[in-house]
């Protein structure tokens, strides 16, 4: 459990990936699983999903937007992690569907990969939809196009693939294919708006929800969403939900309950973190 | 001269000091207050005090020897039955427990000996004054037995365990071992240094604690199985409940798990030197009347509240919370509102709550806990402004382990069935106490079921007993 960075490579602005030592959640973790990450003594506990698994390590992508993300981003290699908890939540229900759409933005793009992987290993076509804000923030995409069927790019300013956003991606592939389930990773905006293409398509989704979480293993209730109309705790019921189904406004509402400690604490820190132009 | 007919008062911080701070309330005992304390025992041959004790110490035992000034063989005494001494000192329910059943107390006009801060008082003495006599037992029975959890009920059994020669493993999915101790109890009323003390005590016994491992996920229950001659499995009843009334998910509703795990195993109360944060409300609603409910609001005041109200649908008389926990937070400036029940929150167009609508109560019939029960009144509903609501109505057994062990027997609440006697559950060679078995009770019950657990995982391992067959 040496929680040690063996590797870590830049993805795109502010967004890492890395490879962290830890035999205990190699050996057990499946897709769509996540670990609690504590950096050191004074850390907060923060959920990050698990993006791949390899014989004694696992992989994680992390965006910086954050006093812990920042601190994150700023480890090196042959740096230890405090604490890692995990693998927690359920794994993805995958089978064999038939043609499955994936639709990943910023780092939920990490998030699906698993799930992608998961999905070839049950033989299923994979039609996939990766956004970003513009080129350099899509992420992973040689990964993804090793594994689909199809992938289609879309950039908020056309800097790459559509101009546009995933749901017009999503309905460029439902044109084209007959879809029988989809997966949304992203922004929770973005996956507000992916279910809400899906009800449309009648077409069912699997979303990864992200809420503000504390222990991860249902003992605090930080991370209630309310889906189906039933309080759920998105740690131990989920993290993935059907998207139809989530009260997504009330979710984006959560999420910012803590905005001023946040920038307070972001801004504390990079007053004395120096310049990171580079991160 | 004759004894006093009261304890000898406990040195406290003054509640205008204490309410800025996070420092322990009571101070503990001097040698001399302690020895005064001590002649007030009656040594009585009959000792009844003994049996309020869940874990049976030898309390008039101790307490001569605290008279007779040998404070190290005082300590010697008590760590033959209870492991956590400084922690139960100072949370134990004494008043039902061992002091209700005190002879002095049962003299018109007297209290009873003040047991628990004697125990308090041995215990910091020795923590002082004595150098670490590390025990290191061997593992000398080569037999391994997994611990699931390590909050009082872990803690104690593998403690003992370690003792009789097992090789133990606790395995606990925080970050810090203690359970409700480090996530729950506030460091105003037990500092987690003294937790971390006593942990130290067990590992010093060679049992290993394995951090960050929650079973069912990391480990599974299987493998725990084929790898252990016995499992104990003392997870607590650490899932929150909530009332479910309209408007729990505005921003500003806490369960008190979410509110005291950040304030204190996350050391909110010191953000942003520590990462996490907590809201500081200025009007704070508590819900409920027992000692989380005490506990998160003593919490909020020193956080900074202007006021904080504790709604509550019976009556002082029924509370469950400590005396002493409640006379506390009174003197602290916590406003008690009884026989009132919230019925909704309001919030505002950001989304954050604002209010609770309440509604008075009268007491009708007992009810099934013979406490009467509360009937609301019609027309009498009313509106409390607030910033922040913490809800500590309860907790519920833990879900995501249990249902991992097939064939594990659970009650209609979903917490464990077990041989009261022994610890056993429906499943060979899986025994387990504690808060999972009983629901929400005490420290010092969990460590009792701790211990009987132990005695008998042994005697099932030595093939003296088997409670299988
Ligand atoms: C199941 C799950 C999986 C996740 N996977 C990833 C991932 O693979 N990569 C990644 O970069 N991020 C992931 N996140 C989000 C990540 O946890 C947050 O970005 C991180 O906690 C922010 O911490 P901070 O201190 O840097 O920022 P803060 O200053 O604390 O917050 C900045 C933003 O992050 C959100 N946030 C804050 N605290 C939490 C918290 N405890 N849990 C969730 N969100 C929070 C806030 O709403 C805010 O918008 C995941 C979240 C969840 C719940
Ligand atoms: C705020 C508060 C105040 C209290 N005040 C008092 C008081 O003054 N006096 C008193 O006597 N009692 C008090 N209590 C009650 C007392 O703390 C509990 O009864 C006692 O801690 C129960 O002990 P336990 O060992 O059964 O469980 P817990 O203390 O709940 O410990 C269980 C441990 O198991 C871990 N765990 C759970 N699932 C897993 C898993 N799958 N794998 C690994 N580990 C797992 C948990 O993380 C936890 O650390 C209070 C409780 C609370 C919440
Ligand atoms: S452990 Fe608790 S009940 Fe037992 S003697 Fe000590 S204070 Fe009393
Ligand atoms: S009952 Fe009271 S007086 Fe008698 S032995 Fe116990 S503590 Fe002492
Ligand atoms: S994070 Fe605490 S219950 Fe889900």
């Amino acid at each position: 459990m040496s929680n040690r960075i063996i590797k870590k490579t830049k993805l795109a602005p502010q967004v890492y990936d890395f490879v962290v030592e830890n035999q205990q959640i190699a050996s057990r973790a499946k897709a769509g699983q996540f670990v609690v990450v504590r950096i050191d003594e004074k850390g907060e506990r923060i959920p990050l999903t698990i993006a791949d698994i390899y014989e004694d390590s696992f992989r994680m992508v992390v965006r910086a937007v954050g006093k812990t993300t920042y601190q994150l981003c700023m480890k090196k290699e042959n740096d230890f992690l405090a604490d890692v908890i995990g693998p927690l939540g359920n794994p993805s229900e995958i089978e064999h569907f038939g043609n499955v759409m994936l639709v990943g933005g910023g780092v939920g793009i990490a998030t699906l990969l698993p799930i992608a992987k998961e999905l070839k290993n049950h033989d299923n076509k994979l039609f996939v939809v990766l956004g970003g804000r513009s080129k350099e923030y899509v992420i992973m995409l040689n990964e993804f196009e090793k594994l689909a069927d199809q992938v289609i790019i879309t950039t908020d300013d056309g800097s790459m693939g559509i101009k546009g956003v995933v749901t017009d991606g999503m309905d460029l592939v439902v044109s084209k294919a007959k879809i029988d389930v989809a997966w949304a990773v992203g922004p929770t905006v973005m996956m507000k708006f992916c279910s809400l293409k899906a009800k449309e398509m009648n077409l069912k989704i699997w979303v990864s929800l992200n809420p503000i979480m504390v222990d991860g293993t249902g003992m605090c209730g930080a991370c209630r969403v309310t889906v189906d109309g039933q309080m759920k705790f998105a740690c131990v019921d989920g993290p993935e939900f059907d998207g139809t189904k989530v009260d997504w406004d009330e979710l984006l509402v959560r999420l910012v309950q803590y905005r001023d400690e946040e920038e307070q604490s972001l801004k504390k820190f990079l007053e004395s973190a120096g310049d990171l132009s580079w991160l | 001269m004759k004894p006093p007919t009261k304890k000898v008062p406990m040195p406290e911080q003054e509640p205008e000091e204490r309410i800025k701070n996070f420092f322990e309330v009571a101070l503990g005992y001097s040698e001399e207050q302690a020895i005064i304390e001590a002649r007030r025992c009656l040594q009585c041959p009959s000792h009844p005090c003994v049996s309020g004790c869940p874990v049976g110490i030898d309390i008039p035992g101790f307490i001569k020897k605290i008279k007779e000034q040998d404070f190290t063989e005082s300590a010697r005494i008590l760590k033959k039955y209870n492991n956590l001494p400084a922690i139960c000192g100072r949370v134990c329910p004494q008043e039902v427990q061992c002091e209700e059943r005190c002879v002095v107390g049962k003299i018109p006009g007297s209290e009873p000996v003040a047991i628990g801060r004697l125990e308090r008082f041995i215990a910091d003495w020795e923590a002082t004054n004595v150098k670490e006599t590390k025990s290191n037992p061997t593992s000398s029975k080569g037999k391994k037995i997994a611990v699931i959890g390590s909050g009082p009920a872990g803690l104690t059994v593998a403690a003992d365990l370690a003792k009789m020669g097992y090789e133990v493993d606790i395995f606990e999915t925080l970050h810090k071992p203690g359970g409700v101790l480090v996530y729950g109890i506030p460091e105003f009323r037990l500092p987690k240094s003294i937790v971390e003390r006593e942990v130290k005590y067990i590992e010093s016994l060679s049992v290993k604690i394995h951090l960050n491992t929650p079973v069912g996920k990391a480990i599974s229950v299987e493998e725990l199985l084929n790898d252990y001659d016995a499992v104990f499995i003392g997870v607590g009843a650490g899932t929150p409940k909530f009332m479910k009334i309209p408007g729990t998910n505005l921003n500003g509703v806490y369960s008190a798990n979410e509110f005291l795990t950040r304030v204190n195993l996350m050391k909110a109360y010191m953000f942003p030197e520590y990462d996490t944060p907590v809201k500081k409300g200025t009007n704070v609603v508590v819900v409920g009347g027992g000692n989380v409910a005490m506990d998160a609001a003593r919490s909020a005041l020193r956080l900074g509240a202007k006021n904080v109200i504790v709604v509550y649908r019976r009556t002082e008389q029924e509370m469950p919370a400590r005396r002493e926990e409640y006379f506390h937070a009174v003197e602290e400036g916590v406003k008690f509102k009884w026989l009132t029940q919230p019925l909704r929150y309001i919030g505002d167009e950001k989304g954050r709550v604002t209010g609770v609508e309440c509604i008075s109560m009268e007491l009708g019939e007992p009810d099934e806990s013979g406490r009467r029960r509360p009937i609301p009144i019609e027309d009498s509903r009313f509106i409390i402004e607030t910033d922040m609501v913490i809800e500590a109505i309860g907790t519920d057994a833990n879900r995501f382990l249990l249902s991992q062990f097939k064939g594990l027997a659970l009650n209609k609440y979903g917490y464990i069935v077990t041989d009261s006697e022994t610890g056993a559950t429906s499943l060979k060679k899986v025994f387990a106490g504690g808060d999972i078995v009983t629901g929400a009770a005490t420290v010092i019950e969990a460590m009792g079921a701790g211990k009987r657990a132990a005695y008998w995982m042994d005697k099932f391992l030595n093939g003296e007993y088997d409670p299988w067959r």
